[in-house]
């Protein structure tokens, strides 16, 4: 088979893997090798679908002994298969990294024979690369569930990010679509890898040049809309995660109809990008923002409202923390303002030792007023001429994929959602009895 | 003796020349109403003045920069001479003049006018150049990696060190062709070369090898049920399509038909769904 068609084969086949980061790791270029790594990752292009391309993402081979039902490369697809030979792989790697096509490899594969030969036949790649090109660029690697903890520990000195992916939310979800998995099959290769990080920290205390085991973390992934698992549960397990394993990342993926089994959505039915989307906010709230799982969701609450992001939908239902004094407010509080980022926070407290703030100077450190005037006052005064009526709130408040959901659902009656009150009214009401 | 403003600076264009201007206007106890590079029309009636680039004297205003302003500000100042910026230069010499007067806290005066224009402009060409460490491509001919770029800014000078650290063993040409500006390497020494053309060489077969490689993965890679090209236009702009390899048409026709990608297997019914 040419190269180009097993590329072909092997990136459709990886494609639904989310992550595509290089981030986490600095690393200067050596003179006899080639590559580097800069730790706010670089992105080399971006695919039709709007993602971003950054690493040279394919499997080793898309055969697999495993059936998972969502997956694309389950044993009873039919579909053609192809290996990578490892010095077939290091080499590709090689002639588009030298050309800036790319920061890295980001390598999977599908279980040939037993996790322990594939397994091997992914350190081969990588021990090509780094050693005989001395590449120093990025790599990405999955551990293979299954596979024996001293080849995976193999794979990580070689490798910059591992992970494994918990795909499915719940055990029970498990059990339905990958019988041959189980819970504990994905969290003891994964707590084995913080393990291994943890020690190695360690040792490098000790000893300045000890081999470094996956510098840039660990990450993980998970299928959004192939279960009825719901955004609070999706949420809760992405926090213990960041507790519990320490992870970098979670990535989210919405599912994308691959199979026709009776326990999955049926062909057709659209990936819930919005949900995927509302998930990746709360994440950034989760990691950044000092957040917690419970103040976005709970019991009651359950999954995140399809028209206001969750950090104006937290402030909307905690009215009585604001309005915050931008000139006196502490960086925590200033976070939890709509509107406000890091960077803009950063500013903010950046700016007011030189001098004191008003609205003007707000927009230039790149406040958005539209959201962030509601809840914010500056010298003690609120922004004048500020108008709360349900229109002006609706168009400020709402996210702009809300914002065409919420006028499509009530110009053209259509809908899709079961909340028979308008948000608008909600949000009018929240801000007038501030008033 | 007040301080005269009826001047305006005509300078060499470089960022020595930029600093004997400042020199100039403390010497003679002059405001320039504008500084203006040697290239640039004539376009006023006020009386024009000459200012000579002298080494000596461009180093004592750098020296004083980060004695009076800032350690950092000479080099925050040196980036500012690389944006694209239309009048950089008058706002660079507002700054060092207000940087005189209150020292270090002009870093902090983020909402001040100037302040703010500058760092906006140096924030687009940091950005610039990180998304150029991504979107550069390079060709192999015989051996040496060459590309063009085509950037708003001045980025070479950013960029060099990036990929002179990342590819220590090959010999690399980068040509800017907005500022007519090549950074040239070899192991292991860069230079800066003014040029006013460069015509790459046509690839060769090994090139277009991996050429075609590299446009099938860009083309697979992307997942049809979430086709979003208003997305994919935000984070690269077309503006940096021209020069990059995946989304240049191939020349010389495939030995092949070109196929849609996936046309077996279950990939045919996710083909079928695709939006227009």
């Amino acid at each position: 088979m040419e190269t180009i068609e097993k590329l072909r084969i092997l990136t459709d086949a990886a494609k639904y893997d989310a992550a595509c980061t290089s981030s986490g790791i600095n690393r200067t270029g050596k003179k006899g090798g080639i590559g580097s790594a800069v730790s706010a990752g670089i992105c080399h292009s971006f695919s039709a679908d709007g993602r971003c391309i950054s690493l040279l993402k394919v499997l080793m081979t898309n055969c697999c002994i495993y059936d998972c039902k969502y997956c694309v490369n389950r044993l009873s697809n039919d579909v053609p298969r192809a290996s990578f030979d490892p010095r077939e792989l290091a080499e590709l790697t090689i002639e588009f990294y030298r050309r800036n096509y790319i920061e890295g490899l980001f390598l999977s594969s599908g279980v040939l024979k037993h996790p322990d030969y594939t397994c091997e036949r992914m350190i081969e790649t990588l021990r090509i690369l780094r050693e005989e090109y001395h590449f120093h660029g990025y790599i990405h690697v999955k551990a293979i569930p299954g596979a024996d903890s001293a080849l995976l520990g193999r794979l990580g000195l070689f490798a910059d990010r591992m992970s494994v992916n918990v795909e499915l939310p719940s055990e029970q979800s498990l059990k339905l679509l990958a019988p041959d998995k189980s819970r504990e099959s994905i969290f003891r290769p994964m707590g084995m890898i913080t393990g291994r990080i943890r020690e190695n920290h360690c040792e490098l205390v000790k000893y300045r040049h000890a081999p470094r085991f996956v510098p840039a973390g660990q990450s993980t992934q998970m299928i959004v809309g192939a279960t009825p698992d719901n955004d609070y549960q999706i949420l809760k397990l992405t926090e213990s995660l960041y507790r519990k394993y320490a992870l970098k990342r979670v990535f989210f993926s919405a599912y994308m109809p691959v199979s026709d089994h009776a326990l999955l959505p049926p062909r057709g039915t659209k990936p819930p990008l919005l949900r995927e989307h509302r998930l990746y906010q709360a994440d950034w709230l989760l990691r950044y923002y000092g957040f917690q799982a419970d103040e976005l969701l709970d019991e009651k609450h359950h999954d995140f409202h399809p028209l206001v992001d969750p950090k104006c939908s937290w402030a909307l239902a905690h009215m009585e923390f604001f309005p915050v004094e931008i000139n006196r407010a502490d960086y925590h509080t200033l976070l939890r303002i709509p509107g406000i980022g890091v960077k803009s926070a950063r500013a903010i407290l950046q700016a007011r030792k030189a001098a004191s703030l008003d609205f003007q100077g707000l927009k230039k450190l790149g406040v958005v007023l539209k959201r962030a005037q509601y809840f914010i006052t500056c010298s003690g005064k609120l922004i004048e001429g500020l108008r709360v009526t349900n229109d002006t709130v609706l168009r400020s408040l709402l996210s702009e994929q809300g914002q065409a959901v919420f006028y499509q659902e009530r110009y053209e009656q259509l809908s899709f959602y079961q909340q028979s009150e308008l948000p608008g009214k909600e949000v009018v009401q929240c801000l007038g009895r501030r008033m | 003796m007040p301080w005269t403003t009826d001047v305006i600076y005509r300078y060499d264009g470089s960022f020595c020349g930029l600093l004997c201007c400042v020199f100039e206007s403390y010497v003679k106890k002059e405001i320039p109403l504008d500084i203006v590079s040697e290239e640039s029309p004539q376009g006023s009636l006020y009386p024009e003045k000459w200012i000579e680039t002298i080494e000596v004297r461009a180093q004592r205003v750098y020296r004083s920069l980060g004695q009076r302003i800032h350690p950092e500000a000479g080099r925050f100042l040196k980036d500012c001479f690389l944006t694209c910026l239309v009048s950089k230069e008058i706002l660079i010499y507002r700054f060092i003049n207000l940087g005189y007067r209150i020292g270090g806290r002009i870093f902090n005066n983020l909402t001040e006018e100037t302040v703010h224009i500058l760092n906006k402009a140096v924030k687009h060409l940091y950005h610039e150049t990180h998304l150029l460490t991504g979107f550069v491509r390079f060709s192999d001919c015989a051996g040496t990696l060459v590309s063009v770029i085509e950037p708003k800014n001045n980025v070479l000078p950013l960029l060099s060190g990036h990929f002179c650290d990342r590819y220590p063993e090959e010999r690399f040409l980068i040509y800017d062709k907005t500022h007519r500006l090549a950074l040239v390497y070899q192991p292991y020494q860069a230079e800066f070369l003014e040029a006013d053309g460069f015509l790459p060489p046509e690839p060769d077969a090994r090139e277009e090898n991996f050429r075609n490689l590299w446009k099938k993965f860009h083309e697979t890679i992307a997942i049809e049920g979430r086709y979003n090209p208003k997305c994919q236009r935000t984070h690269l702009p077309i503006r940096y399509r021209d020069y990059m390899t995946e989304f240049q048409q191939s020349a010389p026709p495939l030995s092949h038909p070109v196929e849609f990608p996936g046309t077996q297997g279950n990939a045919l019914e996710d083909g079928s769904n695709r939006p227009l």
